[in-house]
């Protein structure tokens, strides 16, 4: 069973003569391991596209099974359940300024109730180190780069070892050779993790990490391409 | 593939949620000195202001507490004793009808002006007048004074009387001390120990003969109140029972208790004093209810993006109200501890210069604690409607 598999999706903001459809009979499939860039101009409903499997809304039209998990008509406990399942990127770095770097990666394993306190700290440690901050663990966002805040956001969407890694411009706030460093680094855990991962940029420069890049335009899948 | 892992049990998530609350707050300790001094000021405010009620109630029956006698008569229609209905003096020897009542004694209460010795100025006291050997008023300081008391134009001053009634004590240790009460001079002959209260700011006990040299117009035969002592062994209800079908109606019958009681109702009740204490109190938490929901509104509406990402990553918005009224109960209690330090100084400090019975107690303490936490618990509840506004979705 793949982790992603989407079958005639559709999504509409809004009611009557507002309504505005974003997305139309979209069918995706993201197989174990694979890197997939979605791609497309703003409003082609590629970011709604994101939130639907991320079970972050609920599903208007079609079925969309994540990691197992049947989305239409879920209930909001079994979205929420799928959510920690799925490791999260966000266009800004979205960490808690109050938590040092080594915390916010444990924020992500609190949820997993076989795990301790010194196991989660231990995990959190790992996972900076994976991503080359062993060095940072106990400094807060404030004092850490645009660059070193990603890679944290990096290792807090793979603390929780998920199923899934959805990332929406993860390099949107970085300059050119930190994006791609960041990029390469994100494919290269997911990697050796086998984390498949969907990720929904504008930016060519890290095309080249893809296994697959989809293109949308106006709420459709218009291709698809082997990188 | 991953697979659903088991969620923690709630206490252990209630208290990751918990810790998560304070490193939030200790994160800005600007904002959580502010909200601290609101919690603390709360605090403050509702013991100063319950501090006050319980003292007037209490000193408003300072004197009948410090009188010893199993059952008193008193007229139906007395509000509180520092403004009695007289009733008629054989009452008291009818009740001696019965073979429990081992001794009826009249005493009479009214106020009268005290001419301060050092300076000259007056003001009205409150006058105890009763058979001194009887044995019922056993104020202390009273029983070595008895004979003295028989003398003419004699008086026992009570020692914790407000001070604008002149240092007594030092002027009776320099020597003998004759002092104007109502249109006489009086010798005072020693102390005895009741305390003020807010219906008299001082007491005088003296003999019946005494009580009516300086309140001429009062009737001997009409009293205002009787204290009965029973024979050792007695039922006090059995005989207040029989004390009852033997008097007239123009008397109630009441234990001491009852007679607190009765007092203590007045002041609660047919003055607007206990309604005042109770609003301020109100008042006081609404302020800071006002002031924790306001701190934490401010922490969620800042962190919504935070608190956004935290549903994405798969905690419920119950968890997060969990944070939010951990960070209320945090509050509750760091606000409370130097809340409670510094109203226990305050009390000293206000007991002294009113000389009202102002103490921290247990109860008192829990009490004020289970307010401060409700109040802390509401605005908490009401803070965490804004993390609806924290919505995954909008984060990408």
């Amino acid at each position: 069973m793949n982790p992603v598999e989407l079958r005639g999706v559709g999504y509409a903001y809004g009611e009557g003569a507002l309504r505005r459809q974003v997305l139309r009979d979209v069918d995706l499939t993201v197989t174990a391991g694979e890197v997939v860039l979605l791609t497309g101009p703003s409003g082609s409903g590629k970011t709604t596209l994101l939130t639907l499997i991320g079970a972050l809304r609920a599903m208007q039209e079609g079925s969309a099974r994540v990691l197992g998990q049947e989305l239409s008509d879920a209930r909001e406990s079994a979205r929420v359940g799928l959510r920690s399942r799925i490791g999260f990127i966000f266009q800004a770095h979205n960490l808690l300024g109050f938590l040092t770097a080594a915390q916010n990666v444990a924020m992500a394993l609190e949820q997993d109730g076989s795990l301790n306190d010194s196991q989660r700290k231990a995990r959190a440690r790992d996972l900076l180190a994976a991503v080359g901050l062993a060095d940072h663990a106990h400094k807060v966002p404030a004092q850490l780069s645009g660059g070193q805040r990603q890679r944290v956001s990096i290792a807090r969407a793979l603390a929780a070892a998920p199923g899934l890694v959805l990332a929406d411009e993860p390099t949107a706030a970085l300059d050119k050779v930190s994006g791609h460093e960041v990029t390469q680094l994100l494919r290269n855990l997911a990697k050796e993790r086998g984390v498949p991962i969907l990720l929904v940029t504008h930016d060519p420069r890290i095309l080249d990490i893809a296994d697959r890049i989809v293109a949308m335009e106006d709420g459709r899948i218009i291709t698809t391409a082997k990188a | 593939m991953s697979v659903a892992r088991p969620a923690p049990g709630l206490l252990r998530a209630s208290g990751l949620a918990l810790r998560l609350a304070a490193r939030q707050l200790w994160s800005e300790k600007a904002r959580l000195a502010s909200a601290i001094a609101g919690v603390m000021f709360a605090c403050v405010l509702v013991f100063m202001q319950l501090g006050f009620r319980s003292a007037l109630f209490d000193s408003a029956t300072a004197l009948i507490g410090a009188m010893r006698g199993d059952i008193f008569l008193m007229h139906p229609t007395t509000t509180a004793s520092f403004r009695p209905e007289a009733l008629p003096r054989v009452r008291a020897w009818q009740t001696l009808a019965l073979p429990e009542v081992e001794r009826a004694v009249p005493v009479y209460l009214a106020q009268a002006t005290w001419r301060n010795p050092e300076n000259g100025t007056r003001r009205a006291i409150q006058l105890i007048g009763v058979d001194t050997d009887a044995g019922v008023l056993e104020f202390p300081g009273l029983a070595p004074l008895r004979e003295a008391l028989k003398r003419p134009d004699t008086v026992a001053f009570d020692v914790r009387s407000r001070p604008e009634f002149g240092d007594i004590a030092s002027l009776l240790r320099a020597g003998p001390l004759s002092v104007e009460v109502g249109q006489r001079d009086v010798d005072v002959v020693g102390l005895i120990e009741i305390g003020p209260s807010f219906g008299a700011d001082g007491n005088l006990v003296l003999s019946e003969v005494n009580f009516r040299r300086l309140v001429k117009e009062r009737q001997v035969s009409s009293v205002d109140l009787v204290a009965i002592k029973l024979v050792a062994g007695s039922d006090i209800r059995a005989t207040q029972a029989r004390l009852r079908a033997l008097l007239p109606p123009d008397v109630a019958v009441l234990t001491q208790a009852e007679l607190l009681a009765h007092e203590r109702a007045y002041w609660e009740e047919a003055t607007p004093i206990g309604f005042i204490f109770a609003f301020g109190s109100l008042m006081g938490l609404i302020v800071g209810m006002v002031i924790v929901y306001q701190i934490l509104f401010s922490d969620i509406a800042g962190h919504l993006k935070e608190y956004a990402t935290l549903k994405a990553m798969g905690y419920s918005g119950f968890y997060l109200s969990r944070v939010v009224l951990g960070a209320a109960l945090i509050l509750a209690v760091a606000g409370f501890v130097p809340g409670l330090a510094v109203s226990t100084f305050l009390y000293d400090l206000v007991g002294s210069a009113t000389f009202l019975p102002l103490a921290m107690t247990v109860p008192l303490a829990a009490g004020v604690f289970a307010m401060i936490f409700t109040m802390c618990a509401v605005a908490g509840l009401l803070a965490t409607r804004k993390l609806r506004d924290a919505n995954p979705a909008d984060m990408f």
